[in-house]
């Protein structure tokens, strides 16, 4: 094989350039399908819908469980105890600072709705454990007041709230913010 | 090292094969006439013990695939269906599982010996790094194999897992989205877990071929660290290293059958016997012992982005070793100061382990948080400075030297 050295661009290069280049676009192109594919899929997206619950049958000190996208989401119907204590506390102090009237709507402080899944490292923490009678995650021992407030322990973030409205006095769904 | 090969191929077919794909002039250099130190002890049978564990778990993996169904309303039975309906399923899969467990242990006691006679210093760097690779990949692998039974602890571990990658700044959670391929581990985290977990294993035994082949250009480490100087050093591979390291693998393989057969659960969590549950985490979450000296990292740093960063540079430090270790002697028999850091080092990783299988509190983080200083401090602190002020004992002129004492003349063929 000779090599044809020439100080001047040949249309011969130009060739190479432009086929290398389609092929790496071409290449390139071929990541949004490959790294797509492992996103969430639409049916697993519409099986995220909104869900609706009943807050009468759900006593005063009481915690449940539901389940929203997968997630379980606590909803706490917190006693005047539990209220007074998340409001009195120096909220600006905390880890991820945030007053009581942040983390619940207006009209209703009785209720508390959070992603029952630890900041940390998505382990679910157990309801009226630990120092401030909210929750307690086995698996690195973060507690979290009756806020949600993370005020002890490796994680870095008070449970997150889910989006929801009240659609009547004790009914809420999860899912849809007020404001949409 | 390789390369002068005598191999003669005799036959007629072997000499027409010869001439068109010289496979058998390679496997007679490579592990025929290839020469190894003379000196090498036991230590140095765990090569060919982890070549082996990749070949069990292989095997049995492929047959178990043939009986598991990747789907989270399916998994758990076909596990329990895998130990009490297939033929020899319960034998196949105490294999694979307790075989995870002795391959980890097989390569820790492969690394302390890599890090006890100097085995990552200079020529050995690649060969090295193709090793810390290679452990990254059976940690990987590992993970994803306990996550298929579907139990409580594989769902766990999964959330608990891909949770780290919450930890970076900006694009941590939508990666852990995407990870998941939902919005919590579910089906489609199932189903790719299967697949990497088939994949993997391959990928580790393409990744083994390198780091035997790395191993053939430079050599051997022996326990002096002095080279190989004349033929009097070494000895061929056949016999000598075939039959140690078969005698090996022998007594390695009645460990391991003790615990299939009388402790085949010793290693397991009884958790994993529950099937997984979204809506309820257990009390006490642990991973297996393999991974338990990191997890005691993870928890000692009470910080979550700091936790998951010390965990990864644990792991990956390793990788500096031959550039961190500032001493040009390398076995660690010449070495009194690093010898004693070096065992306590040992002993750190262990009482890691320890206290990660501990619940997190009071006395035990104090704890993990000292050995953890201890970890990075030997390896970051430590080996730099002890390469330039210790003085070492003096080397060996020769291996056979070592072996034959002064002035002695080796006898013409091996002890």
């Amino acid at each position: 094989m000779t090599a044809i050295v020439s100080a001047e661009p040949t249309r011969r290069d130009f060739l190479f350039i432009a086929t290398a280049t389609v092929g790496a676009v071409g290449a390139a192109a071929m990541l949004v399908p490959l790294v797509g594919q492992m996103n969430p899929d639409e049916s697993t997206i519409a099986a995220g819908a909104p869900v609706e619950v009943d807050l009468a049958p759900i006593q005063p000190g009481q915690i449940i469980q539901v389940f929203w996208r997968s997630k379980p989401v606590f909803i706490f119907n917190r006693t005047a105890n539990d209220i007074k204590a998340a409001q009195d506390v120096d909220w600006q102090t905390l880890r991820d600072p945030q007053p009581d009237s942040a983390r619940v709507q207006a009209g209703h402080e009785q209720w508390l709705v959070v992603i029952g899944i630890c900041t940390h490292l998505g382990c679910i923490p157990l309801p009226h454990q630990g120092n401030f009678d909210g929750w307690f995650c086995p698996c690195h021992g973060s507690q979290y007041d009756s806020s949600g407030r993370i005020r002890q322990g490796p994680a870095p973030l008070n449970l997150p709230l889910p989006p929801y409205q009240f659609i009547s006095g004790t009914k809420i769904r999860i899912g849809e913010s007020s404001q949409a | 090292m390789s390369g002068h090969s005598t191999y003669q191929p005799q036959s007629p077919f072997m000499q027409w094969l010869e001439k068109r794909l010289p496979i058998a002039s390679l496997v007679h250099s490579s592990f025929i006439a290839y020469p190894t130190p003379r000196n090498l002890n036991y230590w140095w049978t765990f090569g060919g013990i982890l070549t082996f564990m990749l070949g069990v778990q292989i095997i049995t993996g492929i047959v178990l695939a043939m009986h598991y169904t990747p789907n989270v309303d399916l998994a758990f039975n076909s596990v329990e269906g895998i130990m009490r309906d297939v033929n020899y399923g319960w034998l196949l899969r105490y294999i694979h599982a307790n075989g995870a467990s002795f391959f980890f242990l097989a390569v820790y006691v492969h690394i302390a010996r890599g890090m006890y006679y100097g085995s990552y210093k200079e020529p050995r760097e690649v060969l090295w790094i193709l090793g810390v690779i290679l452990y990254l990949l059976m940690v990987a692998t590992g993970f994803m194999g306990y996550v298929l039974p579907w139990g409580q602890m594989s769902f766990w571990a999964a959330t608990v897992i891909t949770n780290l990658f919450s930890a970076i700044p900006a694009v941590g959670n939508p990666i852990v989205t995407w990870l998941w391929g939902g919005f919590a581990v579910g089906n489609p985290t199932l189903n790719r877990f299967y697949s990497l977990h088939y994949l993997l294993p391959f990928v580790i035994a393409g990744v083994v071929m390198l780091h035997i082949w790395a191993l053939h250009v430079v050599g051997q480490n022996n326990p002096t660290g002095v080279e190989p100087k004349s033929e009097k050093d070494t000895v061929a591979f056949t016999p000598y290293a075939t039959v140690k390291d078969a005698f090996f693998i022998g007594l390695f393989c009645i460990l391991f059958a003790y615990f299939i057969f009388y402790i085949p659960n010793y290693l397991g969590h009884s958790d994993n016997y529950i099937p997984a549950n979204p809506g309820q985490t257990p009390t006490h979450i642990v991973p297996e012992w393999y991974y338990l000296p990191f997890y005691a990292i993870l928890r000692a740093i009470p910080n979550k982005l700091a936790g998951v960063c010390a965990l990864g540079l644990a792991i990956i430090s390793l990788a500096f070793l031959p550039w961190l270790d500032t001493s040009r002697v390398r076995s660690a028999n010449y070495r009194p100061l690093f010898r004693q850091f070096l065992f306590l080092f040992f002993i750190t990783v262990i009482g890691l382990g320890y206290l990660g299988s501990q619940e997190p509190t009071g006395g035990y983080v104090i704890a993990a948080r000292i050995l953890t200083v201890y970890y990075f401090g030997f390896i970051w602190v430590i080996l730099p400075v002890l390469g330039l002020v210790e003085t070492t004992k003096p080397l060996p002129k020769s291996i056979s030297e070592s072996v034959l004492g002064n002035g002695v003349s080796a006898p013409a063929s091996g002890a």
